[in-house]
């Protein structure tokens, strides 16, 4: 025979299990290959074997990309603003441990977990004799299970029919990555591996330092809004408007410095924001609208008002208006000495004074009107737009007026002249 | 050249071999014989003392349980839990384990002491004895696998060894 198909076992070939049955192949490929390249499991190896990664990894880069992402955020977004008002060490931390993360996370993904080897041919040979004469002749397939002895406690162990042995104790076989990894605890797919005896801590100072590192950032973001925003306003009695705008900003050059309204106290500038005294609301939503809407603000200046009246502002006006209702209404207790509906002409008298009022009033629901002083001056006061009674005493509608006849008017203008009188002293 | 016969493990006596050269050279793989783990302690590496009855011409009872004792106790100083241990996982734990690119651990040490020792050992013991045993770090700590060889070059020895000499002279 030319081609020698079957080489001669040597001794020393015999150590080098997995890649016995390469032999065999033939002298086809002559590179020496290393046991990584005939690998039986469903693993990836990368760098030559030096690493190792399950054949389903496909969260890992997920799990990759949402850490950095996330701490990229952090360092962009939060680290200038907190190193300026805080501390500088804040990104030093956050960026510590992030190494750390990202290297344990590295280190539990690309360790081999605690991977047995598949047993020799001969191995699971003797294995199977060494079963076969423990039983009985008759042929049968070997027992799952062998138990034995671990400090004093029975515990069994499981043949594995992929790797053709007994499993130690606390091994598992991983379906996912078809191998028996010593202390199994579980496939993780966020690490993209097993979790076994080898990177097991590797494993656990992944999560704790994630954790870490998510509280962490977390914690930062919260104070770094509650120190941009509301809290650090109520600690130095600012509002946003002002704090955009920088008003009160001490870096803005100029004579403006410092915030006027604070007490310079953050204790103080806390309590009286939120603790202050509640100030009541100032628009009355729930007050009554007067009845004629249109109070026409524009007479005052039509009427010819006496120096009295001009004098007066909005404010003296309300209570001398005050003053001059109350008689009104005091003077309205003589009512009838005013008929109701009583001709207009009337003798301008000293007793007359309501009944001139009366003259200028053609409504006969009210008895008794008050002088055009009194509506001259009342007018521009809204206080009266809750008197109901008087609703009339201030009609001084223009058209009205006009409508009235002349000698209302030229009695008008005489009662005008005589209105500080009637205002101030009783006519005798 | 014809496939390489071996008899099974007879009662003759055993080949001679000088040193592990010679026993490459000029030795058949007869047998293997496995040692398996003992699990009476937990899953610490331990191999059974059991004097397997494949070796009892080969070699005396005490030799075996002497080797078989020295690697548990080599193993179980590499996996002992105390000082020196805690210090190198609290290092390495606190330099994110990178402190292993620099420096091998300590039950990588230990492994390699052992290799040393094997070596010796079949050097020594088992390679005159026909004997060979293989590191249990390549056969995934599972078992210590001891192979048999017989001599098939030498002359006087057996009939067996006879026949096997003229069938691989053709």
């Amino acid at each position: 025979m030319k081609n020698c198909e079957y080489q001669q076992i040597d001794p020393r070939a015999l150590s080098v299990s997995p890649s016995s049955a390469e032999n065999h192949i033939g002298k086809r490929s002559q590179r020496p290959r290393r046991k990584w390249e005939v690998f039986p499991g469903k693993n990836r190896f990368f760098c030559d074997g030096r690493l190792i990664l399950a054949r389903q990894n496909g969260v890992l880069p997920m799990t990759l990309v949402l850490i950095v992402v996330t701490c990229g955020l952090f360092f962009a977004f939060d680290c200038p603003f907190l190193v300026e008002h805080l501390t500088v060490f804040i990104p030093v931390i956050g960026g510590v441990l992030f190494v750390f993360v990202i290297i344990s996370l590295l280190r539990t993904s690309f360790t081999d977990p605690g991977i047995l080897p598949r047993a020799t041919p001969d191995e699971a040979a003797d294995i199977e004799k060494q079963i076969d004469t423990s039983g009985s002749s008759s042929y049968r397939p070997p027992p799952r299970t062998k138990e034995v002895l671990i400090n004093q406690q029975v515990v069994k162990l499981k043949y594995c029919f992929t790797c053709k042995t007994f499993r130690p104790p606390r091994t598992s076989h991983c379906s996912l990555c078809d191998n028996c990894v010593e202390r199994f605890d579980h496939h993780c797919p966020w690490v993209g591996n097993c979790v076994g005896k080898r990177n097991y801590r590797f494993f656990y100072s992944f999560i704790v330092s994630l954790s870490f590192l998510t509280s962490f950032i977390f914690g930062c973001v919260i104070t770094h809004i509650t120190l941009r925003f509301h809290t650090y306003l109520i600690a130095s009695n600012l509002t946003t408007n002002e704090d955009i705008k920088g008003s009160w900003s001490s870096k803005r050059a100029g004579e403006e410095y410092g915030n006027p309204y604070s007490y310079n106290s953050i204790i103080t500038n806390c309590c009286a924001t939120l603790c202050g005294p509640m100030p009541p609301s100032l628009i009355d939503r729930r007050g009554w609208l007067p009845l004629e809407e249109m109070i026409p603000t524009a007479s005052t200046s039509e009427m010819e008002l006496p120096t009295f009246v001009a004098k007066n502002d909005a404010h003296m006006c309300t209570q001398s208006t005050k003053g001059m209702l109350g008689r009104v209404v005091r003077s309205l207790d003589f009512h009838e000495l005013c008929p109701p509906g009583t001709p207009k002409t009337t003798p301008m008298g000293p007793e007359g004074s309501s009944s001139v009022a009366l003259s200028a009033q053609p409504s006969a629901s009210v008895s008794c009107a008050p002088p055009p002083t009194l509506q001259s001056v009342v007018t521009p006061c809204p206080h009266f737009s809750r008197i109901n009674k008087r609703d009339s005493l201030h009609s001084t509608n223009p058209a009205f007026r006009l409508a009235s006849p002349s000698p209302s008017l030229s009695r008008a203008g005489f009662v005008l002249e005589d209105a500080p009188e009637v205002s101030f002293v009783p006519l005798p | 050249m014809g496939n390489a016969l071996y008899l099974p493990t007879c009662l003759c006596d055993p080949p001679q071999f000088h040193n592990l050269q010679e026993l490459r050279h000029s030795a058949s793989l007869a047998n293997k014989v496995f040692i398996q783990r003992d699990y009476s302690e937990g899953t610490t590496c331990r191999f059974q003392t059991k004097f397997p009855s494949e070796l009892e011409s080969r070699i005396e009872k005490t030799l075996f349980e002497d080797t078989v004792k020295t690697l548990n106790n080599y193993y179980a100083e590499a996996e002992k839990i105390g000082g020196q241990s805690y210090l190198e996982g609290c290092l390495a734990c606190t330099t994110a384990y990178l402190i292993f690119l620099c420096m091998e651990t300590r039950y990588e040490k230990v492994l390699k002491k052992i290799a040393k020792y094997i070596q010796e050992q079949n050097e020594k013991i088992y390679a005159p004895r026909g004997l060979l045993i293989t590191d249990p770090i390549e056969r995934g700590m599972r078992v210590i696998e001891i192979s048999i060889y017989e001599d098939r070059s030498s002359s006087g020895s057996s009939s067996g060894s006879s026949s096997v000499s003229s069938s691989t002279a053709r």
